[in-house]
């Protein structure tokens, strides 16, 4: 990647560049070891943090309390995946429909229904109007609101109004499914608008329902082409299962901060957490990457083979980008 | 309902706070992340490398665990976060100069991590402008501070601002995390406040604290999408 923008700044360097890059890349390596030493390394060593006495229930397996701390964590971490697979499996589920339904009504808004009566078919255009207006204020309210207080208010408002979810998992795992549910509800309508046109109609053609098309033909494709960014909000649903500590749900971050209480030791437990957490999201988007990379491929050689492409797909690219983007 | 009304001058306080941390917020963002996307396209491989790993590490770790160190690893280091109190500019922010140093920390934590998806929305600009205008540009006879300031960034600009504006609808969501960290006071402490300790019921509460950050984030969303609309127009 950092060639592609390189080529695009900077023309191909010759002697006398490339005699300066070398200069400069031993100050700037010199400057950032200089910044790492006096700014972060000194003064956490001065202040002893690199003591055995901080790190070693961590990292030493001879440490007396090395297995009670790693047990912890292990299962914080055991509740944090569970809480992220069950929140991806319903948000999933609950994306996929919210994107069906609307482009369900969206299709069902366009039509007039000339072959019922008059007053019927107004009551069915004003209901579909109404059912529009409705899912688009709740994709709009919970797309716009912060996650975190989404959870707070599934945890501390769902039980005075009587419903009672049981677990505190389950109050994050709504949270989490309402607003990554909109997201991807989100991401799969515009994949499918973002198809040509020719494919609802086609569908149309060979005499499928309305619901069929969009069951079989658009929802597969906008699947395909979203897949990218899909496995981005993945990144985005793991990354946001942390906040259940806010509602005291025990996952790695609470489970961690019971350990710093007793072994006062903040910044090497955030680092071996943070630390995992990152090798994990850092392979998921990876994945995403390389997906993204396939599907590019394979969209190409499709073009090659047929060069009647249609206008769609640019803009089908432009808006996953951009999709992607909002979910982070 | 009467929650609403009776206790509107907390949400509008919230309001205001909140407000007042995401431009601080936005602005740190994108200072640091405009010298992150610099740093990933400067010729230098060690700033490229340095760059790079900013953005893996920021982008792949939850705001939480970032929020965390800047409020334990900063006094750990033994920093009060001061070097934000900068004279003037907490006299209109003034939470920039208070003694509890949590809406600096909380202030520092939310601009470092968002700086990550800046540079990235910058990048993505930058590369996606055809090789060939900077080439033209060069065949031309343009020095590279001409090249950069009348070939590329115009166009770099024209790709980032639509990804640069969904970080910063992100960012403002974001920001709810830091009423959890100690900052007194905005939208989200204030939900806290009012519904554990004040007792009030909840649901209104609700409302009040969502309508405060949908003003925020809806219409920036709404610019957004005509931003997008016309540009996929003009293209």
């Amino acid at each position: 990647m950092s060639n592609d923008s390189m080529s695009v700044l900077y023309d191909a360097p010759g002697p006398r560049a490339r005699r300066i890059t070398l200069i400069s890349s031993i100050l700037a390596a010199l400057a950032a070891a200089a910044g790492l030493y006096f700014l972060v390394y000194r003064p956490l060593d001065e202040r002893g943090q690199f003591s055995m006495e901080r790190w070693g229930p961590l990292i030493d397996p001879g440490n007396e309390v090395f297995g009670q701390v790693w047990t912890q964590l292990g299962q914080g971490f055991q509740a944090t995946l569970t809480a992220a697979a069950l929140a991806i499996v319903s948000s999933l589920a609950f994306g996929t429909l919210l994107a069906v339904l609307r482009v369900q009504l969206k299709s069902l808004m366009r039509r007039r229904f000339d072959s019922l009566p008059a007053p019927v078919a107004l009551a069915v255009r004003a209901l579909s109007w109404l059912l529009n207006g409705v899912t688009r204020f709740f994709v709009e309210v919970f797309r716009g609101l912060p996650v975190v207080i989404t959870i707070f208010f599934c945890a501390s408002g769902l039980p005075v109004l009587g419903v009672d979810l049981g677990d505190i998992l389950w109050y994050l795992v709504l949270g989490l499914t309402i607003y990554n549910g909109v997201v991807i509800g989100e991401i799969l309508r515009s994949g499918m608008e973002g198809l040509p046109g020719g494919q609802r109609e086609a569908a149309d053609a060979i005499g499928l329902t309305s619901f069929q098309a969009t069951r079989m033909i658009l929802l597969p494709q906008a699947f395909r082409i979203m897949l990218p960014a899909l496995i981005s909000q993945l990144v985005v649903v793991l990354k946001d299962t942390s906040l259940g500590f806010i509602i005291s749900y025990e996952e790695v971050l609470r489970k961690s901060s019971f350990i710093i209480q007793v072994l006062d030791n903040p910044i090497q437990v955030y680092v071996v957490v943070g630390v995992i957490y990152i090798a994990v999201n850092y392979l998921l988007s990876k994945l995403a990457e390389y997906t993204q990379r396939r599907l590019a491929k394979g969209r190409r050689s499709a073009r090659k083979s047929k060069p009647a492409t249609t206008g769609g797909e640019s803009g089908t690219v432009q808006e996953t980008e951009a999709v992607a983007g909002t979910a982070t | 309902m009467d929650v609403l009304v009776n206790n509107f001058d907390v949400f509008r306080n919230g309001f205001f706070v909140t407000l007042q941390f995401c431009i601080l917020a936005a602005t740190g963002a994108l200072i640091i992340g405009v010298l992150v996307a610099v740093m990933r396209i400067s010729p230098v491989p060690p700033l490229r490398w340095l760059g790079s790993t900013y953005v893996t590490v920021l982008r792949n770790c939850p705001l939480t665990i970032v929020m965390f160190f800047a409020a334990f690893a900063l006094p750990a280091l033994g920093s009060n976060a001061d070097f934000l109190r900068i004279p003037g500019l907490d006299q209109i922010f003034k939470r920039l100069g208070t003694d509890l140093p949590y809406f600096r920390f909380a202030l520092i934590a939310l601009s470092v991590y968002t700086a990550a998806f800046v540079a990235e929305a910058i990048r993505s600009g930058v590369n996606g402008v055809p090789s060939g205008q900077a080439e033209a540009a060069r065949a031309i006879g343009l020095t590279f501070t001409q090249n950069l300031r009348y070939v590329v960034l115009p166009q770099a600009w024209k790709g980032a601002v639509v990804p640069l504006g969904s970080v910063l609808i992100a960012m403002i969501k974001n920001s709810a995390l830091a009423g959890f960290f100690g900052v007194a006071g905005d939208l989200s402490a204030s939900a806290q406040s009012l519904t554990s300790a004040g007792g009030f019921p909840i649901i209104p509460v609700f409302i009040g604290i969502s309508l405060g950050y949908l003003i925020l984030t809806v219409p920036l969303g709404l610019l957004l999408d005509r931003v997008e609309r016309r540009q996929a127009v003009a293209r």
